[in-house]
């Protein structure tokens, strides 16, 4: 059986949670390295940013997780948890964990006011548009070699990438009754679980 | 492409879960709170202790305060308007805050009604003393909720006692039979349909988070222990004697809040809390749990 981990530091991971429990995943709060241990993947949920770079500094779970991404974990950061995933910044912080290789602009769209809603066509997970929920959100200015963009917005912005076995969202599919990403994550864990 | 929408409102709460949202008075203590780790800065004139103690009207702070706040942080601004106020929300919203605070620290402008809070396309957090109250202003549409606490207090009492009064009544609600939401709905003095929601859900629709008096990692820590969302630091931490330090502990103490020898760990030297008031002391016109309804 294979164990989820979504890091608990700060944000929405409950929502998180909630969306695996409704497809029966083994899951783990993760606040602690030892956190980390044995899971197949972990969701870096949204929140904020410079929060969760704290936190994990804090309590040095950078190290470790890089480890264990290198090692095979599945890893998935929605809005914050993309930033954080990132290789660059536009902005100058928080530091990212520079796993993904792509570049990431913070608070793209604007204040709250201009968070938004929006269906995204996303051929990987199918015909049916995916609804999209933008909150204070990010997007992805540059896409390196090794990523490749899986979705963007009609005026071509991108808002999510996936590499190997890593995957970006900009939006939040936590926040929907819409479970396709959380599967489609599943299969990337499971696609390397023994 | 849609904005401001319920959606989006309450997402945003639901982003800052798990966090800490200082008060702050100038982008010097915003610059402090945001390296701490907090989740979104309040921006006010002045911390809830100094609100007392200057009596007088407390009004909504000066937009260049603000401003220059938002300018310095790139996590979300929250600030205040007066209960009732809806043209200082109108300015609020156009100076861009993401969050609005429609607060009892401040004077009421309006003792009858509250701000109707569905036509803004900024969210609103409103406080509440029990479940009552906090149906109400989720009527009227905020998109988060607070426990009132008594602010400026340093005294953890009154958050406690508002959020088990939140807390137990959604679990009685939880347990009623269907036939006897509607008599509850009445005596709460909140909608049918929110009741019924809560006793479907088995918790408030929107975010909920503690207020008013929380001055140490382990009051945090305790208002998370008792089901809050997350935490609003007032005067708890720039009245501290070591602001930044205090800061950092809140904010561990909120994530790790089940891990006692965390919270023993971060709870060290921490120096001189802020000066607490005893709320059994404070005369009926000092307290301010009681503006609103």
């Amino acid at each position: 059986m294979t164990k989820v981990g979504v890091l608990a530091l700060q944000g929405d991971f409950a929502e998180h949670l909630q969306a695996l429990g409704k497809l029966k995943v083994e899951t783990r709060e993760v606040r602690l390295p030892r956190d980390l241990e044995g899971l197949g993947g972990l969701i870096i949920p949204g929140g904020e940013s410079t929060s969760m770079a704290r936190l994990m500094d804090i309590y040095e779970l950078r190290g470790p997780l890089k480890e264990r991404v290198r090692e095979g974990m599945a890893v998935w950061g929605t809005c914050a948890g993309m930033i954080l995933l990132a290789r660059r910044l536009v902005e100058d912080r928080p530091e990212p964990l520079g796993l993904m290789d792509i570049e990431v602009r913070r608070n793209a769209f604007g204040r709250q006011v201009d968070s938004f809603e929006a269906d995204l066509v996303i051929p990987a997970l199918g015909d049916k548009p995916f609804h999209a929920v933008f909150i204070r959100a990010p997007v992805i200015t540059q896409v390196g070699p090794q990523a490749q963009i899986m979705a963007a917005l009609k005026d071509g912005r991108a808002v999510a990438a996936r590499q190997g076995r890593m995957l970006g969202t900009a939006f939040h599919p936590e926040l929907t009754e819409d479970l396709r990403f959380h599967r489609h994550f599943l299969k990337m864990v499971r696609s390397r679980a023994e | 492409m849609e904005k401001g929408t319920w959606q989006v409102k309450a997402g945003l709460a639901q982003m800052l879960k798990g966090g800490v949202i200082m008060d702050v008075v100038t982008p010097e203590q915003a610059k402090i709170a945001e390296e701490a780790g907090a989740c979104a800065v309040m921006a006010l004139e002045r911390v809830p202790s100094d609100i007392r103690q200057a009596g007088g009207v407390a009004r909504m702070a000066d937009p260049s305060r603000i401003l220059a706040i938002m300018e310095t942080v790139t996590i979300p601004v929250m600030a205040k308007c007066r209960i009732g106020h809806f043209v200082e929300a109108q300015v609020l919203e156009a100076l861009g805050v993401d969050y609005v605070d429609e607060s009892e620290v401040l004077t009421p402008a309006d003792e009858t009604h509250h701000i109707w809070k569905h036509e803004f396309k900024v969210p609103f957090v409103c406080g509440c003393r029990d479940l009552g109250e906090a149906l109400r202003r989720i009527g009227e549409g905020a998109a988060m909720i607070r426990t009132k606490g008594e602010a400026g207090t340093g005294n953890i009492v009154e958050a406690v006692r508002h959020m088990r009064a939140v807390m137990g009544e959604v679990r009685k609600v939880q347990n009623m039979n269907e036939d006897e939401l509607q008599a509850e709905a009445k005596a709460l003095g909140a909608s049918l349909e929110l009741v019924r929601d809560i006793k479907h859900v088995g918790r408030l629709p929107v975010v909920n988070f503690a207020a008013g008096g929380v001055a140490t990692p382990a009051d945090a820590a305790l208002m998370m222990q008792l089901g809050a969302d997350g935490v609003f630091v007032g005067s708890g931490i720039f009245k501290a004697a070591r602001p930044e330090r205090v800061g950092k502990a809140i904010v561990q103490a909120v994530t790790h809040f089940k891990n006692p020898e965390v919270l023993a760990e971060v709870s060290k030297d921490l120096g001189e809390a802020m000066p607490g008031l005893d709320v059994r002391t404070l005369k009926q016109e000092q307290l301010l749990a009681v503006r609103g309804w």
